[in-house]
């Protein structure tokens, strides 16, 4: 399987690599760890004329923690997201989340921004980024805007990135240092999409949950941050009867495809099992 | 597309070849160098058997350009024994431990094995098999895999001196 032919650029800067995808406009296209991207090339899917190549932007890589405030470049590859002990202290769900991407090769390459940026409903970082309400910062010919991760997917690869935008970095609040968190993902093999997976952030006080987030993967055309789910938990004790209500509201939003993966309504019940044991390991974990 | 000249150091040696933006660095290595050793199984990034070192890091080299690794210093199967043919201490071990059947995957596993040994050179039964679990072998089961990789890792940590 060989891609197109293609002419390729590998900027220095962040102003170079907006300009050069500003001005080769629509044939153009940013590589980052190519992982998504070279495969779509090979099956033809995607046929960028102009690749420009993040890799030698500096600017673009670097986790940066102060406090609880946390910017991560978008160049900064999943292995790095792992091997930080730093971020894994304040917000662990994203070594978690990554370490359940692929295996050990491709996450030396792929980024967490490529991950984000990429808009697959199967790529496991953006039910994080949402259950963490992380800004996707982007930078683009009319200047720099963040995104809400929240708002930023559409439809399947179809996301709020502009034409011509670069994603900078990302951006959250990492939550109170007693939450508990987790991330579930059922799959069939190491290196293959989520059946169904869910990400869940808690906050218990007295207990009770008083702060409760969940995001799921790869069961519509985007990623689904579950607001109703989120608040069934909110005010409870995490009782069974709150656990069966926040269960209800995830699966009646989950849509997924039947696929080689299975039928659509074995998919959203796996949801709904992924879920419950995000629960219970986030409930352990909070303090 | 034009091709334009690619340099890179290979198991230790300058090299230059052209290739055209598009030619990936599993054709780039196997066509241009005639380093046939890194196989393609499935050219879609799963099954490892292309597994190279790209300055350090194990990468499967159908999934990336070779123009993406202008200048970057890559080790294929071909680079691990020592230039008078003794083998390195993961080959001796897949061979006493029949580490292999076919040989298909065999190149990649021990690429990414000497790659996980620099990493952590006194890894766990569960450790080893997570770290190759981007190397798939329709052969073995794995299991005579992981016991060549511990043997492996045992003598280099016996005689520190063989790890290179
Ligand atoms: C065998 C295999 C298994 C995989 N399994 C999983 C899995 O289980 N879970 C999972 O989540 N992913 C999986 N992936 C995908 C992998 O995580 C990719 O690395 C990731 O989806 C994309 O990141 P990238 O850096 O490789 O981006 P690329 O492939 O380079 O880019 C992907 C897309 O995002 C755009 N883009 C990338 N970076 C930016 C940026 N900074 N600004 C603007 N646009 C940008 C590109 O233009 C392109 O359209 C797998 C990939 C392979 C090959
Ligand atoms: S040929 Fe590269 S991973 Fe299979
Ligand atoms: S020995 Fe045949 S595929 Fe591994």
């Amino acid at each position: 399987m060989i891609p197109a032919s293609f002419d390729y650029h590998r900027p220095e800067s962040l102003a170079a690599a907006v300009q050069l995808l500003g001005s080769l406009g629509e044939e153009a296209r940013a590589v980052a760890g190519g992982h998504s991207l070279i495969p779509m090339m090979k099956l033809r899917m995607a046929v960028p004329e102009h690749l420009v190549d993040l890799r030698s932007i500096a600017e673009l890589k670097g986790i940066c923690i102060e406090g609880r405030a946390v910017s991560i470049g978008a160049m900064t590859t999943q292995a790095e997201v792992i091997a930080s002990d730093a971020l894994a202290q304040v917000c662990p769900i994203l070594r978690e989340t990554a370490l359940q991407i692929a295996d050990p090769q491709i996450r030396n390459l792929g980024t967490l921004g490529g991950n984000v940026a990429n808009g697959d409903p199967g790529n496991d970082m953006p039910a994080s980024m949402q259950v963490l309400d992380a800004q996707f910062e982007v930078a683009g010919p009319e200047g720099k805007r963040k995104i809400a991760a929240r708002d930023f997917y559409e439809a399947a690869f179809f996301t709020a990135l502009g034409e011509g935008e670069i994603m900078t970095a990302i951006h959250f609040e990492a939550p109170s240092a007693s939450h508990g968190y987790a991330y579930e993902k059922q799959k069939r093999k190491i290196g293959d999409y989520a059946t169904a997976a869910a990400a869940v952030i808690l906050v218990m006080e007295g207990g009770r949950c008083s702060q409760a987030s969940i995001g799921l993967t790869n069961l519509s055309d985007t990623p689904l941050y579950a607001q109703a789910a989120s608040e069934a938990l909110v005010g409870s004790s995490l009782d069974p009867a709150a656990i069966d209500a926040a269960v209800a509201a995830a699966e009646a939003i989950a849509d997924p495809v039947t696929d080689s993966r299975g039928p659509s309504h074995f998919r959203r019940k796996l949801a709904g099992v992924m879920l419950r044991r995000a629960i219970a390991s986030a409930q352990n974990r909070a303090a | 597309m034009s091709k334009k000249a690619i340099s890179m150091t290979v198991n230790g040696r300058p090299v230059e070849a052209p290739a055209e933006p598009r030619t990936l660095l599993i054709h780039y290595l196997r066509e241009q160098l005639d380093l046939t050793g890194p196989h393609i199984g499935c050219d879609t990034g799963h099954c490892g058997a292309c597994t190279v070192d790209l300055d350090g890091q194990s990468v499967k080299s159908c999934m990336v350009f070779a123009i993406q690794a202008e200048g970057a210093e890559v080790t294929t199967i071909e680079g691990l024994a020592q230039p008078d043919g003794r083998l390195h201490a993961l080959q001796e071990a897949f061979r006493e431990h029949h580490g292999l059947q076919c040989g298909y995957c065999t190149p990649g596993m021990i690429t990414r094995a000497y790659r996980l040994l620099q990493e952590n050179p006194d890894p766990s039964e569960q450790e080893i098999r997570y770290g190759i679990s981007g190397n798939l072998c329709r052969c073995t089961g794995y299991q005579n895999i992981v016991r060549a990789i511990q043997a492996a890792a045992q003598n280099l940590n016996s005689v520190p001196e063989a790890a290179e």
